[in-house]
């Protein structure tokens, strides 16, 4: 079988996800174009030899609906013959897309394929595809359904993080990513987003705070305490789940959740032949990839397992990864996995996450697995693995070698 | 035709007047009759070219239809359809759907109907209406309309879930449906259930003039092409979307999950309401099936619906004793339970002579009754006149002319003595006498009574104006007539009577305090508190075993523990939660009381919770039990306690038992009660478990001897109750 190489990785800066965010005026489909064209252009491939372009995206409805993949590489001038598929693994979607076009060149489907994703939570709402899983009483039910911010505070309760846990884990997100950008670390992937005239929107993630501190986030209120104890009132699911439980504590705010954002990524993938054909050098070897599923009701506990689970099937442990890079859903998320995993903090999101930068939805995966080849790049170091906790109780993961 | 339900009257205009009036019944209900009638009205409806439309009414002042007749139910699955080879479930939709299908034709002859609504229309009843084209209700605020069906475990299954969204959107169709909430005709206007609301005798007239000024209004709104549903409908719609998230959780947590009827009614507005009018009725009837097939509806119409009303109008009355209606109690004791007692007979339009020690407490108790009628906003007029039928004194001669005593004072024997003693020297040992007393066996305390054939307990719940049961306690010498006497007067104030024999304890106050005591052994063992009172609450109970402990008192616990120790001397056997709470009462936390128990009361205000250090003194366990574990000790230590009641003697009747645990402790609703909690388990399998509970946990869950025979017998509570009934 053939191996799967990283020859490239590109990110649009991450815009607010709201109406007055720089990135509210360009359509989802004008952000995933301009990727797919930067990758295009930047390697200098004939995009013939793309197979297959994977795009996750996790509300894929009005602007976003219809395989917004293969109208992407459509509106990017790719080659018809380059298909395009949309995919849905929730808050992994952009990292699951990139695993599938790193199976379909391992495979032989495919020679490049590319992964990545786009969401433009500011034009299409979360939640604006409905699904039966929240919705369908029956399966609400079956499933004890309630938002992933309840899960986070779940797990904050049950692994005893405190407010101010959670608060210093933002805080230092905010310091690394101020950091990141100031040193420019970034740079090598970020792609401008342009308007209809050409001109440059937003070069930078629009959404960080670097003057954060502690007491700035402590006159946050907590989220989901309402929902969580009044209306309507999904702690009382939770502790039909979790009854060990005597109270739910809301740590959980603006300030220490990922943040809410549009954007899109790309990552370019292929065989050793097809890159050696346009003479490009692999910035890196896929080592392996896998999901998960875990308890759906605390939802985002998937990240430590799956972790376990590809490590283990490569013959690998916590010590022999460089860096991890966790999606910063939310901050307990992540000190959970560094409590059970044994992972230091400066292994963990060197650079800041989504907590200072954002997390739209679809993108992300794809573009915190550039943000991590580039610190690779940059330290010298080897390995990395990047994971993400996912909706309804799941985890992703991938581990990249640097060649 | 000699059962006629539906009367046809054809007028010059052609209009059809369908008259309601089951013949027999003081109310009209949804029987095999009225359903027959309506075939033959329909048919007409559609067939005769002389009907131009119609009008449905109601020929009795006592309202429109009550609901279908739940006691006239048969959700076996063994009628007519048995032999068809069709499952269960799809026999059961068979049945279901007749009457679902007839109120779609009924809206789809095309030509008008109207209903005259001039009283109350629940449930069914109230689905006919739905289902006419113009519904036209009478100016009377106390004409209810609802669809109740929720609170006894069934749902509307003739098109009620899916017309109510379809007029008033799906957000607040869902707080009817779900709570079972009446509307009044006022409100029923406002939100579009009914297009008019006039005075009472112009409501024929105005549902007639209708359906002749409409010849065309014979056709729903959602049978139009530009039906546009209220508030918006299907999966990418926001509002139905978080309707849906919001609703669902709403009602999971309030029923636990618990609920069978709750989970199908969200489910069939869900599905019907995307779907065509035709598919919707039959996903509807499909659900309504799913629903009856379990036992869980049976369970719950038993004990909830029919059991509670036969209660009520007197199932356990001595037949043959004429009525015996009070009208003057002498309440001994203006405490908490003889102030409740005052208020709930003065609100009967009895006469009260509340007596105590000294004045000020007589006329704490008065005040009592005037707070909380204050506090329910009661016309100044109405309540005046309810408090000039409670006198308060400290005189016993005031008693003169009271037929009934009831006594509530301090729970010690010799005071109780004493002050029966005193009353019966005014108004003679042949005045009916009822204790109040929660604990001590009645056969005593009648020796203080010349005449213990007219001594009786009547046990009321904390607090009374609230609780729904009262327990009558039956004691050895105790005669017919004073059981008569006290479940007519039961059934004066609106209550919901149980009869049981005398037993230290009762039956009511038994078994809950071994659910309690159950809970107490757990923290004692190591259990989490949390867990504890999580898994209680979930299992259908109100409140958690240690905060209900807080509630009453752990000095009070403390007390009649001891006070049993010292009644049954070594015949005594200490409960498995007693060492905990001596350790509590050693630590001086008494409850709420002093704002220290298993619980912290912060003294802010804010909410109550565990105590923190409670871990101190309980140390909590490394191996937890599994909540299901915690679950069935908790249930099952119940489950034998009850039994143990009904093999002693104390229940006679598992109605008693089941409505007695559901009204008077809180035992999980949805189960029906523990009786029928164990039918539908088998009762081979509760013994089954109890043994190895017993081996696991002790001798307190050793099924009794009785339960063992039943269960070797393959037989079961309801079915020999049912077999005695018959011989």
């Amino acid at each position: 079988m053939a191996e799967a190489y990283i020859y490239d990785a590109v990110r649009t800066p991450r815009g607010k996800g709201r109406k007055d965010g720089k990135l509210h005026e360009i359509t989802p489909i004008e952000l995933a174009t301009q990727v797919l064209r930067a990758l295009r252009d930047r390697t200098g491939i004939d995009t013939r030899d793309v197979d297959d372009v994977v795009l996750g995206c996790v509300s894929p409805v009005g602007e976003q609906g219809a395989d917004i993949a293969r109208i992407a590489a459509l509106n990017a001038d790719y080659a018809e013959t380059t298909a395009g598929v949309q995919i849905n693994r929730f808050c992994a979607s952009g990292l699951e897309a990139v695993n599938m076009a790193a199976a379909k060149v391992i495979s032989g489907e495919a020679e490049f394929a590319i992964g990545g994703g786009v969401e433009s939570m500011s034009r299409v709402p979360m939640g604006s595809d409905g699904g039966a899983w929240a919705m369908d009483p029956a399966v609400a039910f079956k499933n004890y359904f309630a938002p992933q911010g309840i899960g986070a505070d779940l797990i904050a309760t049950l692994e005893g993080f405190s407010r101010d846990d959670v608060d210093a884990y933002a805080v230092e997100s905010q310091k690394r990513a101020a950091q990141a950008w100031a040193e420019k670390r970034f740079a090598k992937s970020i792609i401008p987003v342009r308007d209809v005239i050409g001109e440059v929107v937003l070069d930078h993630d629009e959404y960080m705070r670097p003057q954060t501190d502690m007491q700035s986030l402590a006159s946050l209120s907590p989220a989901f305490l309402a929902m969580g104890e009044q209306m309507p009132g999904f702690d009382e699911i939770a502790k039909l789940k979790y009854p060990e439980v005597e109270r739910v504590n809301h740590v959980h705010h603006a300030g220490n959740s990922s943040g809410i954002v549009d954007g899109a990524s790309a990552v370019l993938v292929g065989n050793k032949e097809i890159g050696a054909k346009y003479g490009l050098k692999p910035r890196a070897r896929i080592r392996g990839m896998a999901s998960i599923g875990s308890e759906p009701l605390i939802m985002l506990t998937g990240p430590s397992y799956v972790t376990n689970k590809l490590l283990g099937r490569l013959g690998m442990t916590v010590n022999d990864i460089d860096l991890f890079e966790l999606n910063e859903a939310f901050a307990s998320v992540v000190l959970r996995m560094m409590k059970h995993l044994n992972i230091p903090h400066d292994k963990m999101n060197v650079n800041g996450g989504a907590i200072a930068m954002g997390h739209p939805l679809g993108a992300t995966g794809g573009m915190i697995i550039g943000t991590v080849l580039d610190e690779l790049e940059r330290t010298g170091k080897q390995t990395a693995l990047v994971t993400l906790c996912v909706g309804a109780g799941m985890g992703t993961a991938t581990v990249i070698e640097r060649i | 035709m000699t059962d006629q339900a539906i009367r046809q009257d054809l007028d010059s205009d052609g209009i059809l007047t369908l008259t309601i009036d089951c013949p027999g019944l003081s109310m009209n209900v949804i029987n095999e009759a009225l359903t027959r009638d309506l075939v033959a009205a329909v048919e007409r409806i559609k067939t005769d070219a002389a009907v131009k439309g119609a009008v449905i009414t109601s020929g009795k002042a006592s309202g429109f239809v009550a609901g279908a007749d739940l006691k006239g139910m048969n959700f076996a699955g063994d009628g007519a359809g048995a032999s068809s080879g069709k499952s269960k479930m799809a026999q059961l939709f068979d049945g279901v759907f007749t009457l679902n299908k007839l109120l779609r034709d009924l809206e789809t002859t095309g030509k008008p109907v109207a209903s005259a609504v001039n009283g109350l229309a629940l449930g069914g009843g109230l689905e006919i209406v739905l289902a006419t084209h113009y519904r036209v209700l009478a100016d009377n605020p106390k004409i209810v309309l609802g669809l109740p069906e929720v609170l006894v475990g069934l749902f509307p299954g003739a098109g009620g879930t899916q017309r109510l969204p379809r007029l008033i959107g799906v957000q607040p169709a869902l707080m009817f449906l779900l709570q079972g909430k009446n509307m009044s005709p006022a409100e029923a206007l406002g939100l579009g259930v009914a297009q008019a609301v006039v005075p009472a005798d112009q409501v024929l007239q105005t549902a007639k003039d209708w359906v002749k000024a409409n010849p065309n209004g014979g056709v729903q709104p959602w049978d139009q092409k530009n039906f546009r549903f209220p508030g918006g409908v299907g999966g990418t719609n926001p509002a139905f979307a978080q309707t849906f998230v919001g609703g669902t959780a709403m009602a999971h947590k309030q029923s636990h999950g618990n609920m069978n009827q709750v989970k199908a009614i969200l489910s069939a507005v869900y599905e019907g309401a995307q779907l065509p009018m035709d598919t919707a009725i039959r996903v509807e009837s499909k659900y309504f099936a799913k629903v009856v097939a379990d036992p869980q509806a049976g369970n719950m119409i038993r004990s909830l619906f029919v059991s509670k009303q036969a209660a009520e109008k007197g199932a356990r009355r001595p037949a043959n004793v004429p009525p015996m209606k009070t009208k003057k109690v002498g309440m001994l004791g203006a405490g908490l339970m003889g102030a409740g007692i005052a208020m709930v007979s003065a609100q009967a339009g009895i006469e009260v002579v509340l007596l105590d020690r000294d004045q000020a407490a007589a006329d704490k108790g008065k005040q009592y009754t005037a707070d909380r009628l204050a506090k329910r906003r009661t016309d100044p007029a109405k309540a005046a006149e309810i408090l000039n039928r409670i006198h308060a004194t400290t005189d016993y001669a005031d008693l003169k002319g009271c037929d009934l005593i009831i006594e509530a004072v301090f729970e010690t024997r010799e005071i109780k003595a004493e002050v029966t003693k005193a009353t019966e020297a005014v108004v003679g040992a042949d005045t009916i006498f009822g204790s109040n007393t929660s604990t001590l066996p009645i056969t005593g305390l009648a020796e203080a009574w010349s005449k213990p054939e007219n001594f009786i307990g009547i046990h009321f719940f904390s607090p009374v104006e609230k609780m729904p049961l009262v327990e009558i306690i039956v004691g050895k010498k105790t005669g017919p007539e004073a059981i008569a006497k006290a479940l007519d007067y039961v059934a004066q104030i609106r209550k919901t009577p149980i009869v049981v024999n005398d037993s230290r304890g009762f039956y009511t106050s038994r078994c809950f305090g071994t659910f309690v005591q159950e809970g107490l052994a757990l923290l004692g063992e190591g259990v989490k508190p949390a867990l504890i009172e999580n898994v209680a609450k979930q299992m259908g109970m109100p409140v958690g075993p240690l905060a209900v402990n807080d509630e009453v008192g752990l000095d009070l616990s403390y007390k009649v523990g001891q006070q049993t120790k010292k009644d049954l001397g070594d015949a005594y056997k200490p409960g498995p939660g007693e060492a905990v709470i001596e350790k509590m009462m050693e630590l001086g936390r008494h409850g709420r009381k002093n704002g220290k128990g298993f619980y912290a009361y912060p003294e802010d205000g804010s909410a109550k919770h565990l105590w923190p250090e409670l871990s101190g003194y309980f140390p909590v366990s490394a191996s937890q039990p599994t909540p299901a574990e915690v679950k069935e000790r908790l249930l099952y230590r119940q489950l034998v306690e009850t039994a143990r009641c009904f093999a002693e003697g104390v229940l006679e009747t598992p109605e008693d038992g089941d409505l007695g645990a559901i009204f008077g402790w809180g035992f999980a609703p949805f189960t029906g009660g523990p009786f029928s909690a164990m039918d539908t388990v088998g009762l081979s399998n509760v013994v089954q478990t109890l043994d190895r509970l017993a081996q696991a946990h002790g001798e307190r869950f050793n099924p009794p001897q009785q339960l063992r025979d039943m269960a070797a017998k393959g037989e079961s509570f309801y079915g020999n109750a049912a077999k005695q009934k018959a011989a």
